[in-house]
């Protein structure tokens, strides 16, 4: 079942990194000789794939399948550092707005959250494992977080959750991930986008036909007047800032709102 | 550089630029300035920067494996100040502490040249460390150098860079550490820095130490890595003697440091607070999972991991392997071990014995996958060191165990500023192939297929 699933010709006792919990203190993907691709290559469970267009659909499968899929969106896609940035949220958008009831999580930094962190509403390198579990979260997506924090992210959720891992990395990859491409910049990530909707088509999945398929944490919905759901696209910029949250649709009274 | 551009600059006897910009003063024949004539014409006067800010940038792959390259006869403090005279150095920080090199004081008159942009001298190693950590995670390329005692006053700074992931070089040109004080050579300070988390290489002579300081500057940058980067030689041998060095044109240079490509984010130094540690100080508490260091230095060592497909591309290998195929008796050695061994292979030549010689560069990550099928049907392994502790032959023995049935000899070792006599390691090689006894290692220092009888005497008798 396993394989059909991979859809590639992987077998599945050639896998190396798989959804855990992998146990208390598991070694490393690199310790295991997982090493990472080279350009136009891909990890699919810790075995390299030449073809990472296969690596694209088993993502799609597995965001698609498995229970509360997530969109970690980390601080180089969550902030709107300069046009390229923005770029490439709106190409994560295009992903997110392909899943139904996909959750958007953010990892805004990666500073430990004091006194304590929510773990349902943000996602922070120091104890990831509480927002998988918080939200029963099964497949997961990092995108924009810088590599060592998501390195550290990867390792301790194959440690303690069952929780599916993916890298889409604008680097070269990580090895901790179960699945990871590299090179992710905004026409990859538009690749990736478009690999999504196709295999939704093949399952058989439709979204909304408003657009509102993303799932609102419960913080979020608050400061969307109780919404459940929303359309990821409706949030690209719309006045043109770049700079800012603002550039995302985020107002100040949501900030009252939060307070 | 070409030869016309080289003609405008005047250069001392060492073929430094000359940056005074005092005009000559005419002098009467015994010397003194001539005082009474009208004031001699002062020259326009002229950039000390401009053969610098004449530098052209060329990749990486272009400076290390394509570039001509033409042999000079220098010192290696003067091929350190050559490598990072093409490395784009930003900044530069020196404690000349003895028994240091001349490096740090050549690298000033690179900063006088406009190759180095900031240099300074520090108060001492502890505090020279941590002023390259700060610079480094504020994202530029940091350079310093140091030796035995100062290695050691610095190395709290130094084991905290790599989990910091600052991509720093520095340069350990290894000395005596143990009192009473001492500024001889010896090799023992490579041993503390083994497991600290940097990429650590092991240069045997003036050659690798221009090449492995140019690499490390680009393998330590690079984002899967984005870890310091080590490069010890064996002080005075290597430092102070000259040797034949191939170098690149003076006027190519290294692309410069992009930090915004590291792992980590750089230190915003414009928005107070801004901290030296990572955020935020990792301890085990409510706000932390159990894990959070442990996975942190996994991290570390899977940064070094990764540094190996880079350590192939530019240096050509973690080590380098001489006349190993079919060969009975390796010597396995780095440094200027390694150049004692090719004269003692030599010698056994002469005696009818063939033997190989593989070289470690890369300490840090540590060939392993390397070692094993080269020393898999040697008989004797001969590793001789300049150190007591002998930090090598554990190395290689923890590698090869289960690979190969070899005699391992840990040693022939000196220290302390002695010299090695290359008969030294002729006499291991053949006392290990006839069973004779050595006179300079002592059984505890045998592994692997020895006759256990004798080390059980030998252990019963010290």
């Amino acid at each position: 079942m396993e394989k059909e699933k991979a859809g590639a010709t992987q077998q599945v006792d050639e896998r190396i990194i798989v959804p855990g919990p992998a146990g208390f203190h598991p070694p490393s993907a690199a310790q295991l000789g997982v090493s990472l691709p080279d350009p136009g290559q891909a990890l699919m469970y810790g075995v390299l794939e030449p073809d990472e267009e296969k690596v694209m659909e088993e993502i799609a499968r597995k965001m698609l399948t498995s229970p509360n899929a997530t969109i970690f969106p980390g601080p180089m896609v969550l902030w709107a550092w300069n046009e390229h940035a923005v770029e490439k949220a709106k190409a994560v958008l295009e992903i997110a707005s392909q899943v139904p009831n996909v959750l958007i999580i953010p990892m805004p930094d990666y500073r430990p959250k004091y006194p304590k962190v929510d773990p349902e509403e943000v996602i922070n390198p120091n104890h990831p494992n509480l927002t998988i579990w918080g939200n029963k979260i099964e497949a997961c997506i990092f995108v924009g977080v810088h590599c060592h924090y998501a390195n550290l992210t990867l390792k301790m959720i194959r440690a303690g959750t069952n929780c599916c891992t993916i890298a889409l990395c604008a680097e070269q990859g990580h090895e901790d991930a179960m699945l990871t491409i590299r090179d992710c910049d905004k026409a990859k990530l538009q690749r990736v986008a478009q690999v999504f909707k196709r295999v939704r088509e093949q399952l058989g999945m439709k979204v909304p036909e408003n657009g509102e398929n993303v799932r609102f944490t419960g913080l979020q919905s608050k400061v969307h007047d109780g919404k459940t759901h929303t359309n990821p696209l409706s949030f690209l910029p719309s006045d043109g800032s770049v700079g800012g949250a603002g550039a995302f649709g985020h107002k100040p009274e949501h900030m009252q709102r939060e307070a | 550089m070409s030869e016309s551009l080289e003609a405008e600059v005047k250069t001392n006897p060492q073929g430094d630029p000359i940056t005074s910009l005092e005009p000559e003063q005419k002098t009467n024949p015994q010397g003194d300035p001539i005082t009474s004539v009208a004031a001699p014409k002062i020259e326009a006067r002229k950039d000390p920067h401009a053969e610098a800010k004449r530098q052209r940038e060329v990749t990486p792959e272009y400076m290390f494996l394509e570039a001509p390259r033409v042999r000079e006869f220098i010192t290696g403090s003067e091929s350190a100040k050559e490598a990072v005279r093409r490395s784009s150095v930003d900044l530069s920080i020196a404690y000349p502490i003895t028994p240091q090199s001349e490096t740090m004081q050549l690298i000033g008159v690179l900063y006088g040249e406009g190759y180095v942009k900031e240099y300074y001298r520090g108060e001492e190693e502890y505090g020279v460390m941590s002023a390259i950590a700060g610079a480094s995670r504020a994202g530029v390329r940091c350079f310093t150098a140091t030796a035995g005692p100062g290695t050691l006053r610095g190395i709290e700074p130094i084991a905290s860079w790599p989990g910091h992931r600052l991509p720093a070089v520095a340069m350990f040109t290894c000395r005596v550490v143990n009192a009473p004080l001492a500024i001889q050579p010896d090799n023992i300070e490579i041993c503390y820095l083994l497991n600290c988390g940097m990429v650590l290489f092991h240069a045997e002579n003036q050659q690798d130490l221009f090449d492995f300081l140019m690499v490390a500057f680009v393998i330590g940058e690079k984002n899967d890595v984005t870890l310091p980067v080590g490069v010890a030689c064996d002080g005075f041998f290597v430092t102070h003697a000259r040797g034949y060095v191939r170098m690149q044109d003076r006027g190519l240079k290294l692309p410069a440091r992009e930090a915004w490509r590291g792992a980590v984010p750089v230190l915003d130094a414009e928005n107070p607070p801004a901290r030296l540690s990572r955020d935020a100080p990792v301890q085990k508490s409510n706000f932390m999972a159990y894990n959070i260091h442990a996975v942190w230095q996994q991290e570390v060592w899977a940064a070094v991991e990764r540094s190996r497909k880079y350590i192939d591309r530019y240096m050509g290998g973690l080590l380098t392997a001489e006349n190993v195929e079919g060969a009975d008796v390796l010597i396995v050695a780095s440094g200027s071990a390694a150049a004692q061994s090719r004269e003692a292979i030599r010698l056994c030549k002469e005696k009818g014995i063939d033997v190989g010689l593989i070289k470690i560069r890369s300490l840090r990550p540590f060939p392993i996958a390397e070692l094993r099928p080269l020393c898999a049907k040697a008989k004797l392994i001969v590793i001789p060191e300049f150190n007591y502790v002998g930090w090598l032959a554990k190395e290689v023995a923890a590698a090869i165990f289960g690979h190969s049935k070899a005699k391992i000899v840990a040693g022939p070792h000196v220290y302390g500023g002695m010299s090695m006599p290359v008969e030294m390691i002729v006499d291991e090689v053949t006392g290990g192939l006839t069973g004779k006894r050595s006179g300079n290692v002592p059984m505890s220092a045998m592994m692997g297929d020895i006759d256990q009888a004798a080390v059980a005497h030998f252990l019963q008798n010290i």
